[in-house]
Protein backbone atom coordinates (compact mmCIF):
# COMPACT_ATOMS: atom_id res chain seq x y z
CA UNK A 1 0.00 0.00 0.00
CA UNK A 2 2.25 2.61 -1.46
CA UNK A 3 -0.37 4.51 -2.92
CA UNK A 4 -2.54 6.43 -1.00
CA UNK A 5 -5.14 8.09 -3.73
CA UNK A 6 -8.28 6.59 -4.70
CA UNK A 7 -8.21 5.49 -8.36
CA UNK A 8 -10.80 7.91 -9.24
CA UNK A 9 -8.58 11.02 -7.65
CA UNK A 10 -6.30 9.78 -10.59
CA UNK A 11 -8.22 9.72 -13.45
CA UNK A 12 -9.94 13.34 -12.07
CA UNK A 13 -6.52 14.46 -12.32
CA UNK A 14 -7.13 17.37 -10.43
CA UNK A 15 -4.26 16.95 -7.89
CA UNK A 16 -3.98 18.65 -4.88
CA UNK A 17 -4.65 21.99 -5.62
CA UNK A 18 -8.16 20.74 -6.47
CA UNK A 19 -8.67 22.61 -10.33
CA UNK A 20 -6.15 20.84 -12.25
CA UNK A 21 -4.88 22.67 -14.81
CA UNK A 22 -7.54 24.90 -14.28
CA UNK A 23 -5.53 27.82 -13.59
CA UNK A 24 -2.79 27.15 -16.35
CA UNK A 25 -5.82 27.13 -18.99
CA UNK A 26 -7.73 29.79 -18.04
CA UNK A 27 -4.86 32.11 -17.73
CA UNK A 28 -3.84 31.32 -21.21
CA UNK A 29 -7.57 31.79 -22.49
CA UNK A 30 -7.40 35.54 -20.73
CA UNK A 31 -4.17 36.63 -22.41
CA UNK A 32 -5.61 35.13 -26.24
CA UNK A 33 -8.73 37.33 -25.13
CA UNK A 34 -6.68 40.04 -24.20
CA UNK A 35 -4.51 40.07 -27.32
CA UNK A 36 -7.38 42.29 -29.66
CA UNK A 37 -8.47 43.82 -26.31
CA UNK A 38 -5.68 45.60 -25.50
CA UNK A 39 -4.49 46.46 -29.20
CA UNK A 40 -8.20 47.87 -29.46
CA UNK A 41 -8.37 50.28 -26.50
CA UNK A 42 -4.93 51.16 -26.38
CA UNK A 43 -5.12 52.29 -29.83
CA UNK A 44 -8.72 53.87 -29.95
CA UNK A 45 -8.33 55.96 -26.51
CA UNK A 46 -4.78 57.25 -28.55
CA UNK A 47 -6.39 58.35 -31.06
CA UNK A 48 -9.48 60.13 -29.88
CA UNK A 49 -9.21 63.41 -27.91
CA UNK A 50 -9.74 61.89 -24.26
CA UNK A 51 -11.56 65.12 -23.16
CA UNK A 52 -14.61 63.74 -20.86
CA UNK A 53 -17.33 64.24 -23.67
CA UNK A 54 -15.54 62.62 -26.09
CA UNK A 55 -14.25 60.01 -23.62
CA UNK A 56 -18.40 59.41 -22.42
CA UNK A 57 -19.66 59.53 -26.09
CA UNK A 58 -16.85 57.15 -27.47
CA UNK A 59 -18.12 54.56 -24.40
CA UNK A 60 -21.80 55.12 -24.69
CA UNK A 61 -21.91 53.34 -27.73
CA UNK A 62 -23.41 50.09 -27.11
CA UNK A 63 -20.50 47.62 -28.63
CA UNK A 64 -18.04 49.78 -27.06
CA UNK A 65 -19.53 49.54 -23.81
CA UNK A 66 -20.07 45.82 -24.24
CA UNK A 67 -16.27 45.17 -25.32
CA UNK A 68 -14.94 47.47 -22.36
CA UNK A 69 -17.05 45.67 -20.20
CA UNK A 70 -15.30 42.20 -21.25
CA UNK A 71 -12.13 43.89 -21.63
CA UNK A 72 -12.36 44.72 -18.08
CA UNK A 73 -13.55 41.36 -16.43
CA UNK A 74 -10.72 39.68 -18.69
CA UNK A 75 -7.84 42.19 -17.59
CA UNK A 76 -8.82 42.00 -13.74
CA UNK A 77 -9.14 37.95 -14.25
CA UNK A 78 -6.08 37.42 -15.86
CA UNK A 79 -4.19 40.38 -13.20
CA UNK A 80 -5.63 37.84 -9.95
CA UNK A 81 -4.15 34.70 -11.90
CA UNK A 82 -0.70 36.46 -12.26
CA UNK A 83 -0.84 38.00 -9.02
CA UNK A 84 -1.54 34.32 -7.05
CA UNK A 85 1.41 32.97 -9.09
CA UNK A 86 3.46 35.37 -8.17
CA UNK A 87 2.22 35.50 -4.69
CA UNK A 88 3.30 31.74 -3.78
CA UNK A 89 6.13 31.81 -5.11
CA UNK A 90 7.93 34.24 -3.27
CA UNK A 91 5.79 34.50 0.14
CA UNK A 92 7.05 31.14 2.10
CA UNK A 93 4.54 31.41 5.01
CA UNK A 94 1.54 30.24 4.86
CA UNK A 95 -0.21 32.43 6.99
CA UNK A 96 1.03 35.66 5.38
CA UNK A 97 0.80 33.68 1.64
CA UNK A 98 -3.07 33.19 2.33
CA UNK A 99 -3.71 36.63 3.55
CA UNK A 100 -2.29 38.38 0.91
CA UNK A 101 -3.80 36.22 -1.37
CA UNK A 102 -7.28 36.52 -0.44
CA UNK A 103 -6.45 40.32 0.27
CA UNK A 104 -5.41 40.17 -3.77
CA UNK A 105 -8.69 38.22 -4.82
CA UNK A 106 -10.82 40.79 -3.26
CA UNK A 107 -9.00 43.91 -4.15
CA UNK A 108 -8.88 42.59 -8.08
CA UNK A 109 -12.80 41.44 -7.34
CA UNK A 110 -13.39 45.22 -6.32
CA UNK A 111 -11.47 46.72 -9.04
CA UNK A 112 -12.91 44.75 -11.69
CA UNK A 113 -16.48 46.00 -10.22
CA UNK A 114 -15.81 49.51 -10.17
CA UNK A 115 -14.58 49.78 -13.80
CA UNK A 116 -17.72 47.66 -14.62
CA UNK A 117 -20.14 49.57 -12.82
CA UNK A 118 -18.56 53.20 -14.08
CA UNK A 119 -18.89 51.61 -17.77
CA UNK A 120 -22.61 51.03 -17.25
CA UNK A 121 -23.22 53.93 -15.61
CA UNK A 122 -21.77 56.13 -18.38
CA UNK A 123 -23.42 53.53 -20.22
CA UNK A 124 -27.07 54.11 -19.22
CA UNK A 125 -26.35 58.22 -19.09
CA UNK A 126 -24.41 59.49 -16.57
CA UNK B 1 23.33 23.60 9.73
CA UNK B 2 23.70 26.87 7.89
CA UNK B 3 25.17 27.30 4.06
CA UNK B 4 28.15 28.79 5.03
CA UNK B 5 30.21 25.73 7.22
CA UNK B 6 27.74 23.48 5.31
CA UNK B 7 30.69 20.46 3.58
CA UNK B 8 28.60 20.44 0.20
CA UNK B 9 30.18 22.71 -2.62
CA UNK B 10 27.80 25.29 -3.49
CA UNK B 11 26.81 26.66 -6.62
CA UNK B 12 26.84 30.11 -7.31
CA UNK B 13 24.47 32.14 -6.44
CA UNK B 14 22.01 34.29 -8.99
CA UNK B 15 23.68 37.33 -8.46
CA UNK B 16 26.94 35.91 -9.83
CA UNK B 17 25.65 35.48 -13.48
CA UNK B 18 25.28 37.44 -15.73
CA UNK B 19 21.53 36.85 -16.81
CA UNK B 20 21.18 36.32 -20.08
CA UNK B 21 18.02 38.21 -22.41
CA UNK B 22 15.47 35.35 -21.58
CA UNK B 23 16.04 35.62 -17.62
CA UNK B 24 15.68 39.36 -17.75
CA UNK B 25 12.80 39.46 -19.79
CA UNK B 26 11.14 36.55 -18.05
CA UNK B 27 11.69 38.94 -14.56
CA UNK B 28 10.80 41.30 -16.27
CA UNK B 29 7.09 39.84 -17.12
CA UNK B 30 6.56 39.33 -13.41
CA UNK B 31 8.04 43.16 -12.74
CA UNK B 32 5.77 44.45 -15.81
CA UNK B 33 2.85 42.11 -14.37
CA UNK B 34 2.94 43.93 -11.32
CA UNK B 35 2.97 47.27 -12.64
CA UNK B 36 0.30 46.72 -14.77
CA UNK B 37 -2.18 45.51 -12.26
CA UNK B 38 -1.63 48.97 -9.83
CA UNK B 39 -1.57 50.73 -13.65
CA UNK B 40 -5.16 49.13 -13.90
CA UNK B 41 -6.12 50.43 -10.63
CA UNK B 42 -5.29 54.06 -11.62
CA UNK B 43 -7.37 53.68 -15.56
CA UNK B 44 -10.43 52.31 -13.33
CA UNK B 45 -10.69 55.61 -10.82
CA UNK B 46 -10.35 57.61 -14.38
CA UNK B 47 -13.00 55.44 -15.74
CA UNK B 48 -14.70 55.76 -12.20
CA UNK B 49 -14.41 59.85 -11.89
CA UNK B 50 -15.35 59.49 -15.89
CA UNK B 51 -18.69 58.32 -14.27
CA UNK B 52 -19.59 60.49 -11.59
CA UNK B 53 -19.01 63.94 -13.16
CA UNK B 54 -17.05 66.11 -15.66
CA UNK B 55 -15.16 67.98 -12.83
CA UNK B 56 -13.83 64.74 -10.94
CA UNK B 57 -12.78 63.47 -14.54
CA UNK B 58 -10.89 66.59 -15.57
CA UNK B 59 -8.96 66.75 -11.98
CA UNK B 60 -7.74 63.80 -12.48
CA UNK B 61 -7.09 64.33 -16.50
CA UNK B 62 -4.58 67.12 -15.94
CA UNK B 63 -2.94 64.77 -13.56
CA UNK B 64 -1.97 62.47 -16.34
CA UNK B 65 -2.05 65.61 -18.71
CA UNK B 66 1.22 66.41 -16.61
CA UNK B 67 5.03 65.89 -17.24
CA UNK B 68 4.77 63.15 -14.42
CA UNK B 69 1.65 61.62 -15.50
CA UNK B 70 3.15 60.86 -18.77
CA UNK B 71 6.03 59.67 -17.65
CA UNK B 72 3.78 57.41 -15.85
CA UNK B 73 1.95 57.22 -19.03
CA UNK B 74 5.15 55.74 -20.49
CA UNK B 75 6.36 53.56 -18.38
CA UNK B 76 2.64 52.10 -17.97
CA UNK B 77 2.17 51.58 -22.00
CA UNK B 78 6.03 50.12 -22.09
CA UNK B 79 4.94 47.73 -19.73
CA UNK B 80 1.82 47.18 -21.06
CA UNK B 81 3.52 46.07 -24.41
CA UNK B 82 6.74 44.65 -23.28
CA UNK B 83 4.44 42.12 -21.36
CA UNK B 84 2.03 41.65 -24.37
CA UNK B 85 5.11 40.75 -26.51
CA UNK B 86 6.56 38.26 -24.29
CA UNK B 87 3.23 36.78 -23.69
CA UNK B 88 2.51 36.32 -27.05
CA UNK B 89 6.18 34.86 -26.84
CA UNK B 90 4.93 32.52 -24.05
CA UNK B 91 1.71 31.23 -25.89
CA UNK B 92 4.06 29.95 -29.00
CA UNK B 93 6.11 28.04 -26.16
CA UNK B 94 3.01 27.02 -24.70
CA UNK B 95 1.39 25.11 -28.20
CA UNK B 96 5.43 23.66 -28.37
CA UNK B 97 7.39 26.31 -30.95
CA UNK B 98 10.10 28.48 -30.17
CA UNK B 99 12.33 26.23 -28.03
CA UNK B 100 15.59 26.01 -29.46
CA UNK B 101 18.41 29.02 -28.67
CA UNK B 102 18.86 31.00 -31.65
CA UNK B 103 14.95 31.07 -31.60
CA UNK B 104 14.72 31.77 -27.96
CA UNK B 105 16.83 35.02 -28.24
CA UNK B 106 15.78 35.98 -31.52
CA UNK B 107 12.13 36.23 -30.13
CA UNK B 108 13.44 38.07 -27.02
CA UNK B 109 14.92 40.63 -29.11
CA UNK B 110 12.02 40.45 -31.33
CA UNK B 111 9.95 41.29 -28.16
CA UNK B 112 11.75 43.94 -27.17
CA UNK B 113 11.85 45.67 -30.32
CA UNK B 114 8.08 45.41 -30.97
CA UNK B 115 7.29 46.38 -27.49
CA UNK B 116 9.37 49.88 -28.18
CA UNK B 117 7.84 50.13 -31.72
CA UNK B 118 4.00 49.56 -30.48
CA UNK B 119 4.92 52.71 -27.71
CA UNK B 120 5.79 54.76 -30.13
CA UNK B 121 3.03 54.05 -32.38
CA UNK B 122 0.60 54.89 -29.60
CA UNK B 123 2.34 58.22 -29.39
CA UNK B 124 1.73 58.76 -32.76
CA UNK B 125 -1.23 58.24 -33.54
CA UNK B 126 -1.76 60.08 -29.95
CA UNK B 127 -0.23 63.18 -32.26
CA UNK B 128 1.85 63.74 -29.43
CA UNK B 129 5.07 63.17 -31.00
Amino acid sequence: MSELRTPLSKVKGLGSAKDGTGHFWHQRLTSLLLIPLVLWVGFSLAAMPVDHATLVGWIQQPWVSVTLVLLLITVFYHAQLGLQVIIEDYISSHSKRTVTLLLTNLACLLCGMIGVISVLKISFGA
Amino acid sequence: MTMANSKYPTSPHLQIYRLPLTALLSIAHRITGVILAFGCLLLVWLLAAAANSAESYQLLFNHLDSWYGQIFLLGFVFSLYLHFCNGVRHLFWDVGYGFELETVDLTAKLAIAVAVILTIATWVVAGTV
